[in-house]
């Protein structure tokens, strides 16, 4: 132990130390620089931010079918939901004010109904009790649900205009506050 | 992988609860280490504590500033309990500046101080890297590796295998050369060190990186610089002390 000391010391010997990890540290840093298709560059489908948004198409409440690569453009808000779950409850509200105040500027909402865990006289209750107007889909068979690797309810995923996602938030309620500085961020990227 | 723990009706965060465990039991290991080198424990104690409340509350307010508007519409957001919504720089350095100005009042001097929480820090990674296998977070590049796991929708790396094995190895050496005392501040800026190097290393397995410079990893060059100046400052370092104790006789 003490020759280290006697190394640490020595200004001769400590320089060569020193100059051999530098040689050695560049040396990595050039054989490990990411060759432009080794990073995520959101080209894989997985539900975690950074990755491309994986697709789904599902029937909304109005009866219409849906993609989400017919969102491809503009900013989506992607939010799993039950109507038996408070605090799903709590944020409806702030998503739709944030919906209507946004919706011109480019943003769609996407509030998938995990329909597997509910039942349809619920859903259509609670979607007029909030007066929500952004497209309710019906995961009927909870497959959106097991795609997105979903734990919690609810579980919202921030998309940008290219279909990467951004943000993922678990659980909740959202305020309208984090709903509408993350949505802003998103909106202002140019893609 | 197994980010949240169910128990009952209650869901757990468990990369948080890992973090939280690992500055606890730095902490405590921390306080221990006073008496090596002679501070008060209570001292090293709220210098962590203020440090961390300053560095949630600089997070939040940083995070603010970015989005006045919406801040001054709805004050009791600032309260939330959402980490969504912090600002990391900020909350860092708001963290640092209070702990120095704390460690200024208290007259705790810079490096016994820093020694005195390097095991602590050197827990705390082992931690961080446990986080990082409950999350899934800090992933490593797709690979052929037989050792290669299945995460994200590709076989990668397990990076964060690697960053605990290399965590558990950078704390064994520190408890080990915090008993050497060459003199003061080495234990602080051998794990500096330590940890430069081990982030250099590490990163090239990274399937997250932020890319400079076209193709260049940013944490690499980071690390490297951190690396450099470390190894300097342990030369350096051991001079000056050399040279106090040849003065302290005469």
């Amino acid at each position: 132990m003490n020759e280290f000391h006697t190394l640490l010391k020595d200004p001769v010997r400590w320089s060569l130390v020193v100059i051999g990890a530098a040689i050695v540290g560049g040396f990595w840093i050039w054989v490990s620089a990411v060759p432009v298709d080794a990073t995520t560059g959101g080209l894989i489908p997985s539900p975690r931010e950074g990755f491309l948004a994986p697709e789904f198409t599902l029937e909304s409440l109005s009866g219409d079918q849906i993609s989400l690569s017919d969102m491809r453009g503009k900013v989506v808000v992607l939010n799993l939901w039950a109507s038996w779950c408070p605090p799903c409850r709590a944020e409806m509200p702030a998503l739709q004010r944030v919906y209507q105040e946004n919706h011109e500027r480019g943003l769609e909402v996407l509030a998938v109904n995990i329909t597997a865990q509910d039942n349809l006289a619920a859903v259509e209750a609670f979607v007029q009790e909030f007066n929500l107007t952004f497209p309710i889909l019906l995961d009927t068979s909870g497959k959106v649900g097991k795609a997105y690797i979903m734990r919690a309810f609810p579980t919202t995923f921030f998309i940008d205009q290219e279909g990467v996602i951004q943000r993922v938030i678990v659980g909740g309620p959202m305020s309208e506050v984090t709903l509408q500085s993350t949505v802003d961020q998103l909106l202002e990227e140019v893609p | 992988m197994y980010p949240i723990l169910q128990i009952g009706p209650l869901a757990i965060q468990l990369p948080g609860l890992l973090l939280l465990a690992g500055l606890w039991i730095g902490t405590m290991l921390a306080e221990r280490e006073t008496a090596r080198y002679k501070l008060d424990p209570g001292h090293i104690s709220n210098m962590v504590f203020i440090a961390l409340a300053a560095a949630i509350i600089g997070a939040r307010l940083g995070y603010a500033l970015k989005y006045l508007d919406l801040y001054l519409d709805e004050p009791l957001n600032l309260l939330a309990l959402n980490l969504n919504t912090l600002s990391t720089t900020e909350g860092i350095a708001a963290g640092l500046i209070s702990a120095m100005i704390y460690a200024q009042r208290k007259g705790l001097s810079l490096t016994p101080t820093l020694d005195t929480l390097t095991p602590g820090a050197a827990v705390f990674a082992i931690f961080f890297a446990l986080a990082h296998i409950s999350s899934g977070d800090a992933f490593g590049t797709a690979t052929t590796v037989p050792w290669a796991i299945e995460l994200w929708g590709a076989t990668r790396h397990p990076t964060q295998i690697y960053e605990l094995l290399i965590a558990v190895s950078v704390m064994l050496v520190i408890l080990q050369i915090r008993k050497t005392k060459f003199f003061s501040g080495f234990t602080f800026t051998l794990f500096v060190a330590l940890s430069a190097i081990s982030r250099l290393f590490l990163e090239g397995f990274r399937g997250d990186s932020e890319i400079v410079f076209g193709s260049v990893r940013g944490a690499q060059l980071i690390s490297f610089a951190m690396m450099i100046f470390a190894l300097i400052a342990l030369h350096l370092l051991s001079r000056n002390n050399a040279e106090k104790k040849d003065q302290t006789p005469a």
